[in-house]
């Protein structure tokens, strides 16, 4: 075990820990955002670069401070490291400029985007971004396609996490889909035209941090606020059967896998479950499904510890995604 | 799975393909990927179709994408068809300190092709690169194999007028 | 003159070939190091010598090669880094198309201090004929028993390879190399860990550049302590330095390092003076990602001290009045290049080159390049200066490799020593396109 301290908060965690792990493993507001690290998916993160911190103290045995910013998600914790988040204010203006830098190409077209109140990116920007865009110039835009029956890729809302190759090449047993082209001209696709078809291909949905993809299924059905989620399980021969239902009145609008307070699936699904268990009777209802207040699903619905939240805070920190206050 | 196409390398370039799978150790093929995209793009017409491309991925036994992925990252490769002749003119500053894009237009007009552009005889495709590690004879540009240094708007006319007359 | 290690024989006709380089003592480095030295002597030798990495960071070969983790049971490889692809910086595909064995010889010896059995050659995809010329010379040392299976009859073998790569600046950065030699998009690793740890797949590995790997020769024949007595300081032997731009006599030049700058631009024996009759305006001294200075900033420091070829004496005064030795890419601009132009030029050169896979760099670099563009044609507004500095800032430190310190460096230097010159092209953007801003007259304007 090793001992490190995080804003001023000392934790013990296991060696080979990295510091972004060590961090969750307090919660709150010491947690650095993460938009490309999955804990889930190996060899993930280090990408996106929304996780920086700054550490003040290498180690107990070597106490000099590492010279620039790491990300967190992929630096290991020493024993007597000392890591700065958002009580450094080079972490935080860091932080501003990737939020500025991942928006510049970002068509910002929230209104009429599925992912609006669960995305990250959203979450990022409400939390460390700046109110304004210094950027003038043309944006990059791709077409909407379709891979696979229900799924639909909108690249130009990527922010290239990788998370959805990784996904495809860690639970799938045949990757179709991957990084195309270079710098601001790569994208996510299957060069020929190709549909991804197995049976836990839906999850490179729920892995995506934006409004990439999205389920066809639950397209312009309803924001996501105005559902109600539910912890439901079924007997699956493919998975677990454990989801989240969203739904409205009795009806299932949408199932996923059931994510954490880090916005990270606790089981991958399969497809049946996700796309073709619809009705009621499909399932088990366990009761309501804990949210994190972290985004604004939780604005409109029977847990309402929004205001509660409101009255104590700051807004700005209400909507920041590093904030773990799940139950 | 898409059906297998019936390319195939020629012998010669087979006993290549072993060779050069040798040179990494067991398990590690895909190193030969980069070599083999070179071979391919020789061998099936100067640029990689996705037929090729998915040829030169079972050779390795690796997902196609694996190989798109590569090819798109790497900007000597063609992904379409191209002129019998790629004029690849270097666009970075040493070159244009010394007149690369005086040299660039003169090209454009004498071709009557844009950048990116084939002549309409399919002789000519216009590219521009970055640098070629040729600064100390610049301007310059690389058509195949074969370097042409120290371009002027001048002898570009006896380079181009080579090509017509091969 | 100054003393010439790499470029010894390379006006030697035929030097190319096996039995020319041999009688010019070629191999015979090899036959010390196999037959009387231990693989721990030779490195001793390169770590005495003071060798400095040539591909542009400058850190000390011999401890490069001391990090190599030798308790691994894994195979050790040793990779050439010879995707020389810096714009300005031309010397690695001379050395390989003039004199290819002394990279060879080099090879073999590294490799042997190393204990690696198989070692590559990444040689830019577009360099086609110092591929065929490099083939060509490993075939020679396997038929004349240099390389293969115990070498020169000791218990040493070593398989030597080239390897293409695809065209991507990127795969000079040691870890988007090995990605590529591993047929691999050339995206750098996160590090740690180091290729000394977890290199080419996933064993120790070390990668050096072409010219450092070759200066292993001398240094074996004359030993560690000889070169270096050359040089001058921790910037010990002698350096290819590529010179080109608006020069009389661009090409490339081994110097030994501590000549002055002015020296190098105006002597004959070097770079002949500026073209034309102009004046020197700017050099940029390393390659294109390192600070461009003005003409009084390179032939003297801040201090008025003669500014030097060397790592130390070019980075005097940091990157506020000094700039790097880097590659030795020595690009020279005269009293009418247009600064804003060559930074747009080389910003783009970024953008293109960019993996994409880090967001600062991936959209930072498009953002430079766009507003870049705008102000070089008339299109740019008062604020834009100071954004450009602003962004540079956000990308530099930020980012998972050093491409994004390369691509902002040159921006934010240009700013720093030209800033009228930016803001005379958003001030008079017709003037600007008309006519080039010149010089200040301020400046020394060279001999």
């Amino acid at each position: 075990m090793v001992k490190v301290t995080i804003d001023g908060i000392e934790v013990e965690v296991e060696e080979n820990t990295t510091i972004l792990n060590a961090a969750r493993r307090i919660g709150g507001d010491v947690v650095p955002p993460a938009m490309c690290y999955y804990s889930k998916l190996k060899g993930s993160g280090g990408k996106c670069r929304t996780c920086l911190v700054k550490v003040s103290q290498g180690s107990a045995k070597d106490p000099r401070p590492m010279p620039k910013l790491v990300a967190s998600c992929s630096t290991m914790v020493q024993d007597g490291m000392v890591i700065l988040n958002s009580t450094s204010p080079e972490v935080v203006d860091a932080r501003k400029s990737v939020v500025e830098f991942l928006l510049i190409n970002h068509p910002l077209d929230c209104p009429v985007c599925d992912q609006a109140g669960e995305c990250d990116l959203q979450n990022l920007t409400y939390a460390h971004g700046l109110s304004k865009s210094r950027y003038e110039e043309e944006r990059r835009t791709f077409e909407k396609i379709d891979i696979g029956e229900h799924i639909q890729l909108h690249m130009t809302r990527c922010i290239l996490c990788y998370r959805c190759v990784y996904t495809a090449d860690q639970i799938t047993d045949k990757r179709v889909h991957g990084v195309l082209n270079r710098g601001d001209a790569s994208e996510i696709g299957t060069y020929i035209k190709n549909v991804i078809e197995n049976d836990f291909s839906g999850n490179v949905i729920d892995v995506c941090p934006v409004g990439a993809l999205t389920d066809k299924t639950f397209r312009f059905k309803q924001r996501v606020w105005f559902s109600k989620p539910m912890d439901a399980h079924r007997n699956c021969s493919k998975c677990s059967g454990k989801v989240a239902l969203w739904m409205k009145g009795n009806d299932i609008l949408r199932v996923t896998g059931r994510k954490n307070s880090f916005g990270e699936v606790e089981e991958f699904i399969c497809n049946e479950c996700r796309f073709e268990k619809k009705k009621t009777e499909d399932w088990t209802i366990e009761g309501p499904r804990h949210i994190s207040n972290h985004s604004v699903i939780s604005q409109n619905h029977y847990e309402n510890t929004f205001k509660a939240k409101l009255a104590s805070r700051q807004p700005k920190e209400i909507y920041g995604n590093k904030d773990s206050a799940e139950k | 799975m898409k059906e297998s196409s019936n390319l195939s390398f020629s012998e010669q370039s087979l006993q290549k393909v072993k060779e050069i799978l040798s040179r990494y150790p067991q398990g590690k093929e895909k190193s030969a990927l980069l070599p083999l995209l070179h071979m391919a793009e020789a061998e099936f017409g100067g640029w990689l179709s996705p037929e090729v491309m998915d040829y030169v991925a079972t050779i390795l036994n690796i997902q196609p994408i694996e190989v798109y992925e590569v090819a798109t990252f790497y900007s000597m490769f063609n992904l379409k068809p191209t002129g019998k002749y790629v004029l690849e003119v270097c666009r970075t500053g040493p070159c244009c300190l010394r007149g690369a894009e005086n040299l660039l237009d003169k090209i454009e007009e004498k071709l009557g092709i844009k950048v990116g552009e084939t002549s309409a005889d399919g002789l000519f495709t216009l590219k521009t690169v970055e640098c070629l590690a040729s600064c100390g004879t610049a301007p310059m540009m690389q058509v195949g194999d074969k370097y042409y240094e120290n371009l002027n708007e001048e002898n570009i006319e006896t380079v181009l007028q080579s090509f017509r007359n091969n | 003159m100054g003393k010439k290690l790499l470029f010894k024989h390379i006006d030697v006709p035929g030097i190319k070939d096996f039995t020319v380089y041999r009688s010019k003592n070629g191999y015979e480095a090899v036959e010390k190091a196999l037959k009387t030295m231990s693989p721990d002597e030779v490195q001793e030798e390169v770590k005495k010598s003071g060798l400095r990495g040539r591909g542009g960071a400058g850190f000390p070969a011999g401890m490069k090669w001391s990090f190599l983790d030798r308790k691994s049971d894994k195979p050790r490889y040793l990779v050439c880094n010879a995707d020389e692809s810096e714009p300005g910086t031309f010397k690695d595909r001379y050395l390989i198309e003039h004199i290819p064995h002394l990279l060879v010889e080099g090879m073999i010896l590294s490799s042997y201090a190393l204990g690696a059995n198989t070692s590559y050659i990444y040689v830019r995809g577009e360099m086609k004929t110092p591929i065929k010329i490099l083939e060509n010379a490993i075939s020679e040392a396997y038929a004349n028993g240099f390389l293969g299976k115990n070498i020169l009859g000791t218990s040493y073998s070593l398989d030597l390879y080239v390897q293409p790569g695809g065209g991507a600046y990127i795969c000079g950065e040691e870890t988007a190399l090995l990605e590529s030699l591993e047929g691999k998009r050339g995206n750098p690793r996160m590090k740690p860990p180091f290729p000394a740890i977890s290199g080419l797949y996933g064993s120790p590995t070390v990668v050096n550049n072409v010219e450092t790997i070759s200066a292993v020769v001398p240094i074996i024949n004359d030993g560690g302590d000889a070169y270096a007595q050359i040089g001058i300081g921790k910037s010990t032997g002698t350096k290819l330095i590529s010179a080109c731009g608006n020069i009389n006599k661009p090409g490339v030049y081994e110097i030994e390092l501590g000549l002055p700058v002015e020296e190098f631009i105006f002597s004959d024996e070097y770079c002949g003076g500026i073209w034309k009759n102009k004046r020197l305006k700017a050099v940029v001294p390393g390659g294109s990602s390192v600070p461009i200075l003005p003409a009084e900033l390179i032939l003297k420091t801040l201090q008025g001290e003669p500014r030097l070829m060397s790592y130390e004496s070019l980075s005097d005064g940091g990157f506020a009045s000094g700039s790097m030795l880097g590659s030795g890419g020595f690009i020279v601009f005269d009293e009418d290049a247009c600064i804003v132009r060559n930074t747009w030029n080389f910003s783009r050169f970024y953008h293109h080159e960019s993996c994409g896979q880090c967001s600062p760099c991936r959209e930072g670099t498009g953002w430079m390049e766009k507003v870049l563009h705008r102000i070089e044609n008339g299109h740019g507004n008062e604020r834009d200066i100071d954004l450009l500095v602003e962004v540079a800032k956000k990308i530099e430190g930020n980012t998972i490799c050093p491409l994004g310190d390369a691509a902002a460096w040159p921006v934010a230097s240009a700013i720093r020593h030209f800033r009228e010159e930016f803001e005379w092209h958003i001030r008079e953007p017709k003037e600007s396109m008309k006519r080039n801003y010149g010089i200040r007259e301020k400046s020394i304007l060279g001999a």
